[in-house]
């Protein structure tokens, strides 16, 4: 399989803030590749670099097999980008944005008519059609900008946080929508500080921080990099919380947390249900009062946190990188 | 080819900008009601103390304000195209396969649609408060495209400006405190020679002030009494503004592209 987007080494710097510091990525044809980090990683800037809107200070970047420097024009016939904002003009209607950036692809007067209407009709906004976007609520916006992106057909698609300031509910239309669009096989990269969105709509994610990717993998991968299950169970005194390590401590693939003023116990383990079943038989053969007991397995949060020291959703120390 | 591509690319990017015209016609009424109001106050307010040897000031007041309200409408351009980056929209623009050129030409091309327009309302109010052409309809008309061409200019200066500065509030602002000197350092609403000596210098060699007396004099707003300043823009009023049209454009236009190449959001 051929990779659609390929970087080495980007580095971009702004003043003394390094946006991007060595970043590498490859992605394959035709996969959903989620950049996820906090605000400032550098997701911004690495799309940016991408799509020709900025050039990087070194290292190199390709683009459905065309370098973003040298060959940026024919580069842009190929890509499809939906930024953080919706870029779509208040004053033109939803008809009239999609088909402006039809001519703009030059795609011919009637081709980009037939196209906009197609696209609406997708998108479900054939009733608001023929009114200025300045009507539209926040989710019909980004379902225009995002039609805008797709009005050449193009066989990379670049999607800057996708649904940051929408609603829960348009955010889960909002990826209906996307699910629904790389099915005909377009590559898509999207970015996202959403851990959830990452997890349901990429195939691979990588993670980036500090300009950098610190980690790549699928969600699974992700999530076991950072250790397999954990058993994890309270009792009701302190006394029990030492009983309870002693009796489980022979199941533990890792080193067992206990929490003394919670009376909580985080045991790694390996094995599934059945593990489950054989710490609950010892605990009671050991007469240990379970207030509470499961098999967890970590979530992309835990990931993050391993990772990174903090939590996605909160800024990085990092000056931000807009 | 290439040359029609961009050129029809451009005429996009224009058929957008216009189709905000026929959207928020308020933009149109607040960049006329302004220059209005000043017909009104220098007419009637400031006009009766006003003397201008052997002409009515109404008569000599209409090409200063017809300049200052062409001046003020190339500023749309900066702050157009300020707003377009911070709403993301040049991203989106400069990620399509389009001619790196369309949106300036575009924007710069219905900013001189819009200041046409607003000239033609201004022609009928200065009618109105008394004003009249004393010259031929083809020496009118060259006063007219004369106004345009040197507005077209100037609105490349300002979206080399608005790309700069890439916030709409923050280029009026500047805009604001360039304008007014440039329009009243000028002989628009007064005889440069009555200003203190300074200020009569900046005003004789102020662009402003040779494309209005070229103005004032294809309109036939002149009278024998006045003899124009002894500096060469204003000996040649027309020569001087075509060739400051001139300048503007070799210096604005490459700056404006090289800064649009670089352009992002913030």
């Amino acid at each position: 399989m051929t990779d659609a987007i390929v970087a080495e080494g980007l580095v971009k710097r702004y003043g003394s803030v390094v946006a991007l510091n060595g970043l590498d990525l490859k992605v394959p044809e035709g996969t959903i590749m989620g950049l996820l980090g906090p605000n400032g990683a550098g997701k911004t800037t690495a799309v940016r670099v991408f799509t020709t809107l900025l050039e990087a200070d070194e290292g190199s970047a390709r683009v459905a097999g065309l370098d973003v420097r040298g060959q940026a024009d024919e580069l842009r016939r190929n890509i499809g980008l939906s930024g953080q904002y919706a870029a779509v003009d208040d004053n033109l209607t939803g008809f009239e944005n999609l088909d402006m950036v039809g001519r703009l692809y030059h795609l011919g007067r009637a081709r980009s008519r037939d196209r906009a209407r197609e696209l609406l009709e997708r998108f479900d906004l054939s009733d608001a059609a023929d009114r200025p976007v300045k009507g539209y609520s926040g989710g019909m916006r980004r379902r225009l900008d995002l039609a805008g992106a797709l009005v050449a057909k193009p066989s990379v698609l670049f999607l800057d946080e996708p649904t940051t300031g929408l609603d829960p509910r348009s955010r889960l239309g909002m990826w209906d929508v996307i699910e629904e669009l790389v099915k005909g096989g377009t590559t898509l990269l999207l970015t996202t500080q959403y851990l959830e969105e990452a997890d349901r709509l990429a195939d691979q994610i990588a993670v980036i921080d500090q300009g950098r990717v610190i980690a790549e993998g699928t969600a699974d991968q992700l999530k076991d990099q950072v250790g397999g299950e954990r058993l994890e169970l309270s009792v009701a005194t302190a006394a029990e919380l030492g009983t309870a390590r002693t009796a489980l401590g022979g199941l533990a693939v890792g080193p067992v947390e206990a929490d003394e003023r919670q009376h909580h116990l985080t045991v790694p383990v390996a094995g599934g249900s059945a593990v489950l079943m054989e710490a609950i038989r010892r605990l009671d053969a050991e007469s240990v009062k379970v207030l509470d007991i499961g098999l967890r397995r970590p979530t992309l949060d835990d990931v993050f946190l391993t990772l990174t020291g903090h939590h996605p959703d909160s800024d990085s120390a990092e000056e931000q990188e807009k | 080819m290439k040359l029609l591509q961009a050129l029809a690319d451009g005429a996009v990017v224009a058929k957008r900008n216009l189709i905000k015209i026929k959207r928020v016609p308020d933009l149109l009424v607040f960049s006329t009601a302004a220059p209005i109001m000043f017909v009104l106050l220098f007419a009637y307010v400031f006009g009766g103390s006003i003397e201008i040897p052997g002409m009515d000031y109404r008569e000599f007041l209409m090409a200063g304000i017809f300049a200052q309200t062409v001046l003020f409408g190339a500023t749309i351009t900066g702050s157009g195209l300020a707003e377009d980056m911070t709403k993301g929209i040049i991203d989106r623009f400069r990620s399509l396969p389009m001619a790196r050129s369309a949106v300036l030409v575009g924007r710069t091309t219905s900013d001189l649609v819009n200041n046409a327009l607003v000239i033609v309302i201004m022609m009928i109010t200065g009618l109105i408060v008394g004003w009249r052409i004393h010259s031929s309809p083809l020496e009118a008309l060259a006063g007219v495209a004369l106004l345009l061409l040197f507005a077209y200019a100037f609105s490349w200066a300002m979206a080399w400006i608005g790309l700069l500065v890439r916030s709409p509030e923050v280029f009026n602002n500047a805009s604001f405190i360039f304008i007014f000197p440039i329009t009243y350092i000028a002989n628009t609403f007064v005889q440069s020679d009555r200003l203190p000596p300074v200020l009569r210098h900046i005003a004789e060699w102020n662009p402003v002030s040779a494309v209005t007396l070229a103005a004032r004099e294809l309109f036939g707003n002149t009278s024998p009494l006045q003899t124009p300043p002894d500096v060469w823009p204003l000996q040649h009023p027309v020569l001087a503004s075509l060739g400051w049209v001139v300048v503007f454009l070799l210096i604005f236009v490459p700056l404006a592209n090289y800064q649009y190449k670089r352009a992002v959001a913030r």
